[in-house]
């Protein structure tokens, strides 16, 4: 298995700790509202040919909570900094749910800040058609539980979240929960200029989701296609909201073929 | 000491099976709402606070909650209002308003002063943080829950104590012109009592604000324990906390026979009763606990805390048994383990009296309110546990509290007594009962 490590850098004015795996041509990896699960089977293919950089949210544990930072903007704002002050952009980007709500942002605020982008049942713009799952007036369990299609036909899933919750996981979630919350109470978990501000975005963009997503409907996938007309959309059949773990295998030949590109 | 009188206004009408189907009472849909009852019962509430004060309480006190028929009282302001001009001598005491989930804290200024100047300085205004639930009710952040409610507090303060008009730019509120033209009746303001359930954040605040805080219901050595919380932190502060600083609310039904107290106490379990406030889900939403609070709760997979387990919040037991006669019957020991605890007093007057007293030597609280009984309950024996308190009891009680020497904050000005260096403070809670009741 390829060793990862985590790095406590100081950078764009705040403490940022980072998990970088791999060898190859950077590649950002944004983790979603939940925070970073760990090593995925996912990680471990990419890793063989790309240096993997994953940023631990501000607030979810082990990066400290940034103050200032009130919105999903403001994250993307920190983030961007950081990316210019280690030289990092343009760099290519895998993005999930909220992470790729932060994708979103830093791309409407500066198209160049990515050469490619992979938005992963991404959050950020209201649906035309159903509600982004509330996540909040619910149990962690029911949340994890909602995020996929079928738990049992998911073994990741279960070495991830299965079995008795201990304290230091349920911590975590709580971490995250709460910071969640703080920037994305209202509206929720979107932000109605993001369409407006992404209009005429040239950059490669994938939008990626899979057709049994209980968390991010299909009307978020139309309205960021309606506003990156020339994003591809990807769709990965009788998976949920988190395709890189139920269906890893094609998820890897999609975003491979994307980036390979 | 002052006596006072609660009720939490329940909603008489909506089915048990409704509520403990739904599992909880917050989120019951109000297609249950009967406008003819509720009007019924707004305007009865009412006459039952003025027979309180005719019974001789010093106290009535109001609460609101959201989304629930648990309590009538969603607008708790508008009723004080009226009570303030009804009213004569009682003083009105409100437990609280919610300021965070309230978002508007130049608007309750305005409110509360009006309160005031109409009962000529009879206000006694309390803050809450807001039940978890009321988070999700008033879409208000509860990540921000406690930063909303401290900025809104000295706000608050601010707005009723400088003279206007001036700007105010915070982190969360932002006002151009902050001049009310209706400032409290009382110099410098009205009181603040703050109600709590024992969260030590709370406690340390109010010991540095000098409000009093009220322990609602809570055991008696975990609120011993806070007591002397409140005063360790209180000395940091300059002053020696007393009987004036502390109050407490206790669910009370009395009855001419133990018998009938116990039967119409049962109303106190209605539809789950307080365990049934809320879903796990709507009880800690996101954000709403400090840090220190998730850690504890994390560690105690099976303690129980603010009614709710650690194991419940991790979602293992969700399931809810909609059984009424089977939950009533689960809920019947923990019914008599909290009057064996003195967290239910039910009885016939002579029954209570000891006990009351006994509550009364070990917190030493300068007010206690009693709060009258939940569910379908006659208004006929509401007002009979009301007027046997009242005539009964309240005569018994007093002259303990003098005996021992509780004074309430309307009679002595909480931090007025200056911390002697050298001196070790007096004793805010005596433990001495506690391991006759088998509490120790």
């Amino acid at each position: 298995m390829i060793k990862s490590t985590e790095e406590k850098l100081n950078v764009a004015g705040a403490e940022l700790v980072m998990v970088k795996a791999g060898s190859g041509k950077p590649l950002l990896i944004l983790h979603d509202e939940l925070g970073y699960p760990g090593w995925m089977a996912w990680n471990e293919t990419l890793a063989h040919e790309r240096t993997l950089l994953i940023p631990l949210q501000p607030a979810y544990g082990k990066t400290p909570k940034i103050d200032w930072v009130r919105s999903y903007r403001d994250l993307a704002g920190f983030y961007s900094q950081a990316l210019r002050e280690m030289k990092l952009d343009p760099i290519d980007v895998i993005a999930f749910s909220a992470g790729g709500f932060i994708a979103a942002e830093m791309l409407a605020a500066d198209p160049r800040i990515f050469s490619k982008a992979v938005l992963v049942a991404p959050m950020g713009i209201k649906p035309e058609q159903g509600e982004i799952y509330d996540i909040f007036p619910i149990t962690i369990r029911t949340h994890l539980r909602a995020t996929v299609a079928d738990p049992f036909k998911a073994p990741e899933f279960t070495k991830l979240y299965g079995g008795e919750m201990t304290p230091e996981q349920f911590e975590a979630f709580e971490d995250a929960r709460a910071e969640a919350a703080r920037i994305g109470w209202e509206p929720y978990m979107h932000n109605p200029s993001l369409p407006h501000l992404l209009r005429g975005t040239k950059t490669p963009t994938l939008l990626l989701w899979g057709t049994a997503d209980h968390v991010v409907p299909r009307g978020c996938i139309d309205a960021y296609k309606k506003a990156i007309p020339d994003a591809q959309i990807a769709i990965i059949n009788d998976v949920g909201h988190r395709p890189e773990i139920e269906n890893s295998a094609e998820f890897e030949r999609v975003v491979n073929k994307f980036l390979a590109a | 000491m002052k006596l006072g009188y609660f009720t939490e206004r329940p909603v008489r009408w909506v089915p048990e099976e409704v509520i403990l189907k739904n599992g909880a009472h917050f989120a019951v849909s109000n297609s249950y709402f009967d406008r003819e009852r509720a009007s019924e019962d707004y305007n009865y509430y009412i006459d039952e606070n003025l027979y309180a004060e005719e019974l001789g309480f010093d106290i009535v006190a109001l609460n609101e909650h959201h989304g629930n028929p648990f309590c009538m009282g969603s607008v708790m302001n508008v009723e004080a209002g009226i009570l303030a001009r009804l009213t004569k001598k009682a003083h009105i005491l409100l437990i609280g308003n919610p300021l965070p989930v309230l978002k508007h804290p130049l608007r309750m200024a305005e409110e509360l002063a009006e309160i005031d100047l109409i009962s000529k300085g009879r206000l006694i205004t309390g803050w809450v943080r807001g039940a978890g639930s009321e988070q999700f009710f008033n879409n208000a952040n509860p990540a921000y829950n406690r930063e909303y409610f401290e900025e809104a507090h000295d706000f608050i303060i601010q707005a009723w104590t400088r003279p206007g008009p001036w700007r105010y730019e915070g982190k969360h509120f932002h006002y151009r012109h902050v001049n009310p033209w209706a400032l409290p009746y009382q110099k410098p303001h009205p009181q603040m009592w703050i109600p709590g359930t024992l969260s030590p954040e709370t406690i340390r605040w109010c010991a540095e604000k000098g409000h009093p805080y009220f322990g609602l219901g809570t055991a008696l050595p975990a609120t011993c324990d806070m007591w002397d919380l409140y005063a360790d932190e209180a000395l940091k502060h300059g002053y020696e906390a007393g009987s004036e600083n502390f109050g407490y609310l206790l669910p009370t039904f009395v009855a001419e026979t133990d018998e009938k107290a116990q039967q119409l106490g049962q109303g106190f379990l209605f539809g789950g009763g307080q365990n049934t406030f809320s879903r796990v889900e709507h009880t800690l939403p996101p954000g709403y606990n400090s840090k220190e609070a998730i850690q504890k709760l994390a560690k105690q997979p099976q303690g129980s805390w603010l009614g709710i387990s650690g194991e419940k919040m991790r979602g293992q037991v969700e399931e809810v048994e909609i059984d009424p006669v089977k939950i009533r019957q689960k809920l019947l020991p923990g019914y008599e383990r909290a009057q064996k605890n003195l967290q239910f007093m039910i009885g016939s007057p002579k029954t209570v009296i000891p006990k009351m007293k006994a509550i009364l030597t070990t917190l030493r609280p300068g007010s206690l309110i009693v709060f009258n009984v939940q569910g379908p309950v006659s208004n006929q024996d509401r007002q009979t546990s009301m007027r046997l308190i009242a005539q009964e009891v309240m005569p018994a009680l007093k002259e303990h509290a003098d005996s021992i020497g509780l004074v309430d904050a309307i009679t002595k000005i909480p931090g007025t007594t200056k911390a002697r260096a050298g001196v070790k403070r007096n004793p805010v809670a005596d433990r001495g009962l506690l391991k006759e009741l088998g509490m120790a």
